[in-house]
């Protein structure tokens, strides 16, 4: 344990120095102010409280920007210290493989935790300033923070499997951008463009919905606007949503994270420096 | 006593190419060992098959009685690697404590382990503002956390300037004093001859010689040349009296087997005062590891 988290804050204090604290709680920080000054020409027609309408577009913020931030912070992780030369000398000392990846995972979950939350915590107090009623959205505010980080805590885990299947941080970042265009953008291009061949077919009423569970970041926007009320405010797969059980998107959402370390150990066990 | 570290038959190959080929050694608690070789001759594939970061083909290997990489094996062992590198955005001090938390030591310890090294002013300085052989002591540092059975040390003077090379040397002295075991692989020479028990002579993958200094000596039988000078009027005289030597100007030079090394002194002290001066040079050891490395075919 003491291992893990001497790790982690080394880690925490090299992701400091990099700047990548700062970038990632900007980057959220800035979003969330977009969204919540564009949420607020659309008032009140939906007929929900004005926090509810912020999550639901945060929500379609979050897929795309919790994945891409996550595998900034790990692709690096791994084929960085092989490049440096630093891994040889850290697999001699007693820590195990799983304890080096769970040291830089607690410490990259930390960084993307606060840079979430200073994110919705924006959008909440901009939200709540102008709407009494935004209390109400709160729940669901509480949701999606928490269904972010294992978001993240999936990213990340995939980050560090690409970081030690490619062993150089050039090709891991191309690994990483590679997966995140496959998994956040052509998925869901793929599953639409099938639906529309399909044309309410089997394949809509039976693999669409397990595709879509099958794949984090649909899982994570099916959690998120199944349990919402505002699921009419979204556009695109979230018809979906109310087909799907909610206990169905939330074990995906829960899987994810450990299926994605599980994979990112049994890659970081074939590496050797 | 039983040894620290015991290697048996060891073979590792790259492909098709043979990296150690069968090598046999044991290093015995507080005896330091010096390996040498010619670029690619093997060290650093050794060193790295001992610490369990690479695989070996075939043969036995224990460290400090386990099995190498084991966590056991590697509370036991330090390792300083050949070019030691570190996190250039972590201060020489953050890095220190945190190799001693991956020990379980106190990490209050890190400030005096730099002292030790020279470090402690640039203590809280990033290690990317360091020169080379600051971060050569970094890693030597590193490797004195706790108190390892077993230090493999890749090339550790490499980059250190000579006072620092005396210093470390003595550092190595005290811990081998303490019963630690010392594996060192080195270019230079002149160093390891002073300061190790043994040498290890590795020429492409094989253990071509070992043992210490005064043993390769006599095993490798390497001619004795002596230089001598007579008194300017005696030159013809002495070079008379010595009909194998070669004249360079007003110096004779001979060379002749160990054996007879006496027998040819005595000759020379014969002739007494027509004799100047005279130098033997038995062989550097700069001769008897080419002895070794050409025999195998260098
Ligand atoms: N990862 C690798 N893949 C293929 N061959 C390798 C690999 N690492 C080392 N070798 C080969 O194994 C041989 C021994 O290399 P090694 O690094 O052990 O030499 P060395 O004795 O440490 O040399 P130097 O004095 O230059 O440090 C060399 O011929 C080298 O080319
Ligand atoms: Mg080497």
């Amino acid at each position: 344990m003491n291992r893990i988290t001497a790790t982690a804050g080394a880690e925490f204090r090299i992701a400091v120095r990099n700047r990548w604290v700062a970038i990632s709680i900007a980057m959220m920080a800035l979003f969330s102010l977009v969204l919540s000054a564009a949420g607020s020409s659309a008032t009140g027609t939906i007929g929900a409280d004005r926090l509810s309408v912020v999550v639901a577009s945060l929500t379609s913020l979050a897929v795309y920007l919790v994945p891409l931030v996550a595998l900034l912070m790990s692709f690096d992780a791994i084929a960085g210290e092989v490049e440096r030369g630093t891994l040889s000398l850290l697999l001699t000392y007693p820590v195990s493989r799983p304890e080096i990846l769970l040291g830089k995972l607690l410490a990259h979950l930390a960084i993307l935790t606060l840079a979430v939350a200073v994110g919705y915590g924006i959008a909440a107090v901009a939200a709540l300033a102008v709407d009494g009623e935004a209390i109400a959205g709160l729940p669901a505010l509480w949701r999606l923070l928490w269904s972010s980080v294992l978001l993240g805590a999936t990213f990340l885990g995939v980050g560090y499997a690409a970081s030690a299947l490619a062993r150089r941080p050039s090709g891991a970042a191309g690994l990483a951008i590679g997966v995140w265009l496959g998994l956040i953008v052509l998925y869901d291009l793929g599953l639409l463009a099938a639906i529309v061949a399909d044309n309410g077919g089997i394949f809509t009423t039976k693999v669409f919905p397990l595709a879509l569970l099958a794949n984090p970041a649909d899982a994570f926007r099916l959690y998120n606007l199944a349990a919402s009320q505002a699921t009419s405010a979204a556009a695109g797969v979230a018809g979906a949503a109310n087909t799907i059980p909610i206990w169905a998107s939330l074990t995906s959402i829960l899987l994810w994270p450990l299926a994605a370390i599980a994979l990112a150990t049994a890659a970081f066990r074939k590496v050797t420096p | 006593m039983t040894p620290t570290l015991t290697l048996q038959c060891l073979t590792k190959t790259y492909g098709s190419q043979r990296a150690l080929s069968e090598v046999s050694l044991t290093v015995a608690p507080g005896e330091r060992v010096a390996l040498l070789g010619h670029n690619g001759a093997g060290k650093s594939t050794m060193m790295k098959i001992i610490l369990g970061l690479i695989p070996y083909d075939s043969g036995e290997l224990l460290v400090t009685g386990a099995a190498p990489g084991s966590p056991a094996a590697r509370r036991q062992v330090a390792y300083l690697p050949e070019n030691a590198a570190f996190h250039p955005a972590l201060t020489g001090l953050e890095q220190i404590r945190h190799y001693l938390a991956l020990r379980g030591e106190n990490s209050a310890l890190g400030i005096g382990l730099l002292e030790r090294v020279g470090l402690g002013p640039a203590a809280k300085r990033r290690i990317g503002t360091y020169s080379k052989g600051m971060r050569q002591r970094v890693g030597l540092a590193q490797a004195l956390i706790g108190k390892p059975q077993l230090l493999v040390l890749d090339e550790p003077t490499g980059g250190l300037d000579p006072v620092s090379r005396r210093d470390f040397y003595e550092l190595l002295d005290g811990l081998a004093a303490e019963g630690a075991s010392i594996l060192l692989s080195s270019h230079a020479l002149t160093e390891v001859e002073a300061r190790t028990d043994r040498i290890l002579i590795l020429s492409g993958g094989v253990l071509v010689a070992e043992g210490s200094l005064g043993d390769l000596r006599r095993s490798a039988a390497l001619p004795v040349s002596f230089q001598v000078t007579p008194q300017r009027e005696a030159l013809a005289e002495v070079a008379l009296a010595l009909p194998e030597a070669t004249a360079t100007g007003e110096t004779l030079t001979l060379s002749c087997d160990q054996n007879d090394k006496l027998r040819l002194l005595a000759r020379i002290t014969e002739l007494g005062s027509k004799v100047a001066d005279i130098d033997v040079h038995p062989p550097s050891l700069e001769d008897i590891y080419s002895h070794f490395s050409k025999r195998a075919g260098q």
